[in-house]
C-alpha cells in the first residue's frame, strides 16, 4: 500500500471516533432542542414563523464562521462564569464544535416536525380527542406516529450536513476527519485530503441509509425494520467509540501544533521522543495561531512550539523590542507568573521575517547585512509576500536603516521565490526557516540594528506538567539543538513537489541528523 | 324523577357576528333516541358538540347524568361519551382492535379484558373477528364506519353522540348500518343524539325529530307529531321526504 495512505489508515480510528462521537451528540443534543420546538410551532401559529426563520437564518451561516463564532461566544461566557462561579471552562475544542453542529443539524427537523405534525388529517385529531385522549396523549400517541415517517426524512437530511460540516471542527481544536483535509491543504498532500473527504463520505451514506431503514420502518409500520435501523446506528457508534476508551487514558500526552510544516514536523518529534521514554502522545494539529496559547494555558494541550515574537505581541501585548536574550528571559518569567505556563527553552532557530537574496548576487554586490543591503537600495528591487509592506516588521526596518529601493513588488509566496530566482526582482521578504532558502540557494541578511523582533522558536509546557519529569527529561535535549539549516532542510522535505516526505517521516529524518534519536 | 340524560338550559355560542346557538334548553331521557335536522349552518353540529365539550358555550349549562360538564376534566367527559363522525378518523398507525379499544385503554382497562372487549363488538357490529388484526387502510367504507361506531361503544357509554355518521356511505351500507344501530341502541338502552341533514333517515331511524335553524329550536316531536306540524319550515322540511314516498309507491305499486 502506499505509505501515505498507510499513515492515514493508522490515524482513522482516533479521527473516525471523535468524529462519530461530536456527530452523534450534536445530533442527539438537535433532536432534543428540535422535536420540542417544532411540537411548539405547530401548536401555536404565532412562535411558528419566528422558530422556522430563526432555524433558516442560522443555515445562512457559513458553517465555518459558525463554528469559530463559539470560540469568543464561550470565551466571554467561560469567564463571566469564572467570575460568579469560581468555574471556567475550555472555550475550545469538543464544546464549540458540539454546540454550533447542533444549531446546523436544527433546521431540517423543526421543519420537517412542524409539517409532520400539521398534516395529520384533521378528521384523526378529531377522533383523539372525541376517544378522550388529553394533548399530550393526542401528541405522543397519534400526531408524533404519524409524523413519525416525515420527521425522520429531516433526521437523515440532518445527519448528513452534521456529518459534513463536522469536518470543519479541526480548526477549533477538535479533532475530527478534518483533520485529513486540512493538514493535507497545508503541506499540499492530496492523497490525505482525498482520503479525509472519502472517509466522512462513507460515514455520512452509511449513516443515511441506517436512518432510511428507520424511516421506511417508520412509514410502513414495519417495527422490525425501524429497530434493525436503529440497532445498526446504535452498535455503529459504540463499535467506532472503543479506540477512544484507550485515549481517554490519564499518562497520555496531547501535543498541539499550529498549521503549517514547520509545526506538523516539531510536533512529530516531540510526540516520539515522548513515547520513547514510555508515555503516550497523541497530536492536536492545526490549531488556529491565537487559539494554540489558550488551549496550552488551560491544559488542554499539553506541550507545543511558538515563537518569541508571537508571544510577546500576541499574548503579553507588547510592541517594543528591547532584543532577543531580554524578549526570551521576559516570556520566560511573565508567562510563569502569568499563566503558570514554563517556557522550556529555544530551539536553537528563529521562524522570523527576514530579507533574502541570492548567494551569486549578494556576493557580486557585497552584501551580507541589512546595512550594506540600504546603501545600494537606490539600484535594487524589492519582493514582499502580499502583507509584508503593511506589517510593523517593514515599517521597522524601514525606519532603522532608511531604504530606497528603485521598486518593489507583492507577491504570492510561490511566485516571489520564482521572482528572486529568475532575477526579476534582487531581494525578498521571507520566513528565516523557510527550507526554499536553502532550496533556491538564497542568503539571508543579518540585521545589525536589531530592527527585527525575535522569533525564536520555544517549547512551552502546559500548567499542568510543568513539574512532570517524564515529560522534561523528554523535552530537554531538544533545547537549543536545531539550527536554522537543518529546520530549514526538513521543511523543505515536506513542502517541495517531487519525493514528498511525510511531517513523521521528516521529523525521523531531523533527529537522526541531529543526532537526537 | 331521575337526571335527564343529557340536559340543555339556556346555551348560546357566538362566531363573531354569527350566532351559532341562541338560548338553547333541551332535554333528553334515557333510551331516547334523537335526531337533530336542520340546514347547513343550522346549528345543529355545534348544538352536538357543546354535549362532549369539543365547543364550549358562551352561557348556559350543559349537564349529563346531572353532572355539569363545564366542571369535568373534557378528556373524562369524553371517555364516558360515544362519538361517532362522518370522517370517522380511524387511527392508521393501529390495528382495528387497538382502534376498537382506544377508550377502555385510556381508561386503564387490562389487555385480557380489552381483548375480548374488541371480540365482543366485533361480533356486536357484525364484523369477522379476523379483522381486529387488520388496518383501517384495509377497510371498505362501510366496514370503517362499523369499527368507528364499534369504537364509540367500547367503554360502554350511555350516550352517543353521532355526526352525520352514515353521510359518507352508499345508500345500501347507509341502510344496513342505520337498522343494525337502531337495534344496539335498543339492546344498551343508550341516549342517541344524530345529527343529519337527511330528513328521511330522521324519520326512520329517530322516536324523536328536532329541527334546529337559526340557532334556535323550530321544532320538537316525534315524527308523527312533526308531521302533523302546520310550521310552514316543518311542512318544508317534510315536503322533500313524502313526495319521495309517494312517488316510490307509485312506481312500485305499477312494477308490482
Amino acid at each position: 500500500m502506499n505509505p501515505q495512505v498507510e499513515a492515514a489508515f493508522a490515524r482513522l480510528p482516533e479521527y473516525f471516533a471523535w468524529h462519530v462521537l461530536l456527530s452523534a451528540s450534536a445530533l442527539g443534543l438537535g433532536l432534543l432542542i428540535s422535536l420540542p420546538l417544532a411540537v411548539a410551532a405547530s401548536r401555536n401559529r404565532h412562535i411558528r414563523w419566528p422558530v422556522l426563520a430563526g432555524a433558516s437564518l442560522i443555515q445562512t451561516i457559513p458553517s465555518l464562521a459558525l463554528l469559530a463564532l463559539f470560540f469568543p461566544l464561550l470565551l466571554v461566557i467561560s469567564a463571566a462564569s469564572e467570575d460568579l462561579l469560581g468555574y471556567g471552562f475550555s472555550a475550545l475544542g469538543f464544546l464549540p464544535a458540539l454546540l454550533a453542529l447542533t444549531l446546523y443539524s436544527m433546521l431540517p427537523i423543526v421543519r420537517n416536525g412542524t409539517t409532520g405534525i400539521l398534516s395529520v388529517d384533521p378528521a384523526i385529531i378529531q377522533a383523539a380527542e372525541g376517544v378522550g385522549m388529553t394533548p399530550r396523549q393526542r401528541l405522543l400517541q397519534v400526531e408524533l406516529p404519524l409524523a413519525a415517517p416525515v420527521i425522520m426524512a429531516g433526521v437523515r437530511t440532518a445527519a448528513v450536513w452534521t456529518i459534513g460540516a463536522a469536518t470543519l471542527s479541526t480548526p477549533v481544536g477538535q479533532t475530527s476527519l478534518g483533520n485529513y483535509i486540512f493538514s493535507g491543504l497545508q503541506t499540499e498532500n492530496w492523497v490525505l485530503v482525498l482520503f479525509g473527504c472519502a472517509a466522512s463520505a462513507l460515514l455520512a451514506m452509511v449513516t443515511d441509509q441506517l436512518l432510511g431503514l428507520i424511516e421506511a420502518g417508520a412509514a410502513r409500520r414495519d417495527l422490525k425494520r425501524a429497530a434493525l435501523g436503529a440497532a445498526g446506528i446504535l452498535i455503529g457508534v459504540i463499535v467506532a467509540l472503543t479506540p477512544l476508551i484507550s485515549f481517554g487514558k490519564p499518562a497520555s500526552y496531547t501535543v498541539g501544533a499550529k498549521n503549517f510544516s514547520e509545526q506538523y514536523i516539531l510536533a512529530e518529534m516531540i510526540a516520539e521522543r515522548i513515547e520513547d521514554l514510555g508515555g503516550e502522545a497523541r497530536m492536536k494539529e492545526d490549531l488556529g495561531s491565537a487559539i494554540a496559547y489558550r488551549a496550552l494555558a488551560s491544559g488542554e494541550i499539553d506541550v507545543y512550539v511558538d515563537y518569541s515574537g508571537t508571544l510577546w505581541a500576541n499574548v503579553l501585548n507588547r510592541e517594543d523590542n528591547p532584543g532577543r536574550q531580554e524578549v526570551l528571559e521576559a516570556l520566560t518569567k511573565e508567562l510563569a507568573e502569568r499563566d503558570g505556563v514554563l517556557v522550556l527553552g529555544s530551539l536553537g532557530f528563529e521562524n522570523a521575517y527576514a530579507l533574502a537574496m541570492r548567494q551569486d548576487r549578494a556576493t557580486a554586490l557585497g552584501i551580507e547585512s541589512l546595512d550594506d543591503l540600504a546603501r545600494r537600495s537606490a539600484s535594487l528591487t524589492m519582493g514582499g509576500d502580499l502583507e509584508f509592506f503593511a506589517r510593523p516588521e517593514w515599517t521597522a526596518i524601514n525606519e532603522a536603516y532608511g531604504f530606497n529601493f528603485r521598486a518593489r513588488r507583492s507577491y504570492q509566496p510561490t511566485f516571489m521565490f520564482r521572482a528572486v530566482t529568475s532575477g526579476d526582482v534582487d531581494v525578498i521578504s521571507a520566513f528565516s526557516s523557510d527550507g526554499r532558502i536553502a532550496a533556491d540557494d538564497l542568503v539571508t541578511l543579518t540585521d545589525p540594528r536589531q530592527a527585527l523582533p525575535p522569533y525564536d522558536a520555544v517549547v512551552l509546557i502546559a500548567p499542568g506538567r510543568v513539574n512532570d519529569a517524564r515529560l522534561l527529561a523528554a523535552l530537554r535535549p531538544l533545547i537549543g539543538a536545531i539550527p536554522v539549516e537543518a529546520m530549514r532542510d526538513a521543511n523543505y522535505s515536506v513542502d517541495r513537489d517531487a519525493d514528498k516526505r511525510r511531517p513523521v517521516e521528516a521529523a525521523r529524518a531531523l533527529s537522526q541528523q541531529l543526532g537526537l534519536d | 324523577m331521575a337526571d335527564p340524560r343529557i340536559a340543555l338550559a339556556r346555551v348560546t355560542k357566538t362566531y363573531g357576528a354569527h350566532q351559532a346557538l341562541a338560548d338553547v334548553s333541551l332535554e333528553i331521557a334515557a333510551g331516547e333516541f334523537v335526531a337533530l335536522v336542520g340546514a347547513s349552518g343550522s346549528g345543529k353540529t355545534t348544538l352536538l358538540k357543546t354535549i362532549n365539550g369539543l365547543i364550549v358555550p358562551d352561557s348556559g349549562e350543559v349537564r349529563i347524568e346531572g353532572e355539569a360538564v363545564a366542571a369535568l376534566a373534557p378528556h373524562l367527559l369524553r371517555r364516558r361519551i360515544g362519538y361517532v363522525f362522518q370522517e370517522v378518523g380511524l387511527f392508521p398507525h393501529l390495528t382495528v382492535a387497538e382502534n376498537i379499544t382506544i377508550t377502555p385503554k385510556l381508561l386503564g382497562w387490562d389487555k385480557p379484558r380489552r381483548a375480548a372487549r374488541a371480540a365482543e363488538l366485533l361480533e356486536l357490529v357484525a364484523l369477522p373477528q379476523e379483522m381486529g388484526l387488520r388496518f383501517p387502510a384495509a377497510l371498505s367504507g362501510g366496514q370503517q364506519q362499523r369499527i368507528g361506531v364499534a369504537r364509540a361503544l367500547a367503554a360502554e357509554p350511555h350516550i352517543v353522540l353521532m355526526d352525520e355518521p352514515f353521510g359518507a356511505l352508499d345508500p345500501l351500507t347507509r341502510d344496513g348500518l342505520g337498522d343494525d344501530y337502531r337495534a344496539l341502541h335498543e339492546r344498551l338502552n343508550l341516549s342517541t343524539v344524530m345529527v343529519t341533514h337527511d330528513m328521511t333517515e330522521a324519520l326512520l331511524l329517530a322516536d324523536r325529530i328536532v329541527v334546529v335553524a337559526d340557532g334556535r329550536l323550530i321544532a320538537d316531536g316525534t315524527p308523527q307529531a312533526l308531521a302533523a306540524s302546520t310550521d310552514p319550515e316543518v311542512a318544508a322540511l317534510l315536503a322533500a321526504p313524502r313526495r319521495q314516498a309517494e312517488r316510490l309507491r307509485a312506481r312500485l305499486g305499477e312494477i308490482a
